[in-house]
């Protein structure tokens, strides 16, 4: 079987702006995989590129094998997104806006499936209301609904949690999770890297429209398991440390270890330099810091 | 084909949930300019041989009210889906662009004659004749809304903002449309304007429309037909065109 996504050497350039520059990225069926990135990184660009939504000035993408400018098609039917502005059509009701998104994909005879979109994101009660009258909340579960009315085998979400309350943060992860579960590949791009680091195998990073990583999560935390641990010393640092030092913050000079068995060195050659250790902090390594130490220009 | 079905649906509810708006109000005008017009002038002017002011004015005010309702169809629908963003729902899924274009145009067609329908009911009983070529009337309607449907379609996803598309009708459609022979018969004008009106196509469409009813007009039909038949093919390839370049839809 094929890549769900295939990426190959994509550019865009709005004016003066390189929007993504050379970005080739493949993602397995059944993945769970987050883009990551600052604002204005390319995340939008590269997600509204495999929908079809912009057309990079080069390179090509795949949705399950086909093509989504030649082949758009079946590119769009094997795709589904949820964009990251809170839009809707305020002429429609809740089911009317769902019946008409099916109808768009081709489908009649939904309701079934539009009930149990419903019934799961906790939409069942409000069916009948119009839009309008729905909160911020509401109405990004109904553009979750209109991103799965043609039960893609791919969906991407563009943050869809920001300026979401916890509990619908929750309910929505159980759903999109209970979705790869069950086959289904999925895409999101977030703000909040804890959600990446509980539900992603694999990230990519995006920094300036330039793929910066694009590793397994464990891995990429792996290379954060190189401890980061700062020291307060009152004099300074011996020579034969330097190789060791990573940079200083607050009067605190970081050293990086390989492994945390090699504080002891550490602290023998201190000693031997006669140098004083004030305060000592083991840094965890999160995804955060790794996705900001290379946001920085840090290597992983 | 189901794709189209269900936009085309989906327009046509859009205007129908504010019909009274979207085909009563537009009726109620027309019919305050039959009343108005007909009393100033039905003694003064007669503008065929054996058709009276009032009857003349009849199809022209109709056909005026059908092109202003075909644009502002498509082209209201398309700014505001564009403006609060919900156009996303319409270019994520498999729809063409002879899809998208058609649900929207025919949708336009369909508001149109709802309008015209409705002037010539009210204002019927000013002395409007039964058709004497009723196939002229409604190929000439359904032309004449597809035009302006089309070049709806063009105005919505050409402009920005509303300040852009209210350029757009204030502009063109709206001297397109009242300076096209709908309150006089161009052969009463001066040979500059008379020859000015020859460029408007709506003239056209109105004066098709009104040999349908009358089998007299100011040119022959024949030549309405081919000017809006050819004005509609012009504008239907230009629109297919830009819906399927992306043109301010997919960047």
């Amino acid at each position: 079987m094929g890549s769900a996504i295939e990426i190959k050497a994509v550019s865009k350039r709005y004016g003066a702006l390189q929007a993504l520059d050379d970005v080739s990225i493949t993602v397995e069926p059944g993945e769970f995989f987050a883009l990551l990135g600052p604002n204005g990184a390319g995340k939008t660009t590269l997600i509204s590129a495999m929908a079809g939504l912009s057309r990079p000035d080069s390179g090509s993408i795949q949705i399950m094998g086909h093509d989504v400018i030649r082949d758009f098609r079946a590119a769009r039917m094997s795709l589904g997104v949820v964009p990251q502005e809170l839009v809707f059509d305020p002429f429609l009701s809740v089911r009317e806006t769902l019946r008409f998104q099916s109808g768009y994909f081709g489908l009649t005879r939904n309701d079934d499936w539009i009930d149990e979109l419903l019934s799961k994101l906790g939409l069942a009660d409000k069916a009948n209301v119009n839009l309008r009258a729905l909160s911020g909340g509401m109405k990004r579960r109904v553009m979750v609904a209109q991103a799965l009315v043609h039960r893609p085998p791919v969906m991407v979400l563009d943050e869809p949690t920001a300026g979401v309350d916890v509990e619908l943060r929750q309910s929505l992860w159980t759903f999109v999770k209970e979705l790869n579960e069950a086959g289904h590949t999925i895409v999101l791009t977030t703000h909040y890297l804890e959600e990446a680091e509980a539900l992603c195998n694999r990230i990519a990073m995006l920094k300036r429209g330039k793929l910066v990583a694009l590793e397994s999560k464990d891995k990429l935390l792996q290379h954060g398991k190189e401890r980061e641990v700062a020291f307060k010393l009152n004099g300074p640092l011996p020579d034969t440390l330097l190789p060791r030092k990573v940079r200083e913050e607050d009067g605190r000079i970081v050293l990086k270890l390989p492994d945390i068995a090699q504080l002891e060195q550490v602290l023998a050659a201190l000693r031997e330099a006669g140098v004083a250790v004030r305060e000592l902090n083991v840094i965890e390594v999160d995804l955060e810091s790794v996705f900001v130490n290379m946001m920085h220009g840090g290597q992983v | 084909m189901q794709g189209f079905l269900t936009l085309f649906r989906k327009e046509l509810v859009r205007f129908w949930k504010v019909a009274f708006q979207t085909v009563a109000a537009p009726v109620l005008t027309a019919l305050m300019y039959q009343l108005i017009f007909s009393h100033v002038l039905s003694r003064h002017v007669e503008a065929y041989p054996g058709v009276s002011y009032t009857a003349f004015l009849i199809p022209g005010l109709a056909m005026m009210s059908m092109a202003q309702n075909a644009f502002a169809n498509s082209s209201s629908s398309l700014i505001q889906s564009k403006i609060t963003g919900n156009i996303v729902f319409l270019l994520l899924p498999p729809l063409t662009a002879l899809e998208f274009f058609a649900a929207y145009m025919l949708a336009s067609i369909v508001r149109g004659m709802a309008v015209g329908a409705g002037v010539l009911l009210v204002t019927a009983w000013f002395g409007l004749p039964l058709p004497s070529h009723p196939l002229w009337v409604l190929l000439f309607a359904i032309l004449g809304c597809g035009v302006l449907g089309t070049l709806g379609v063009i105005a919505g996803i050409w402009a920005e903002k509303f300040d852009q598309l209210a350029a757009f009708q204030n502009f063109l459609i709206m001297p397109l449309t009242f300076l096209s022979g709908v309150f006089y018969s161009i052969n009463s004008l001066p040979p500059f304007w008379y020859a000015v009106s020859h460029a408007n196509p709506v003239f056209f469409m109105i004066d098709g429309f009104r040999y349908g009813f009358f089998g007299q007009a100011d040119v022959s039909p024949w030549l309405s037909l081919s000017v809006v038949g050819g004005s509609f093919i012009l504008l239907s390839g230009l629109a297919l065109w830009l819906i399927k370049s992306g043109y301010k839809l997919r960047h």
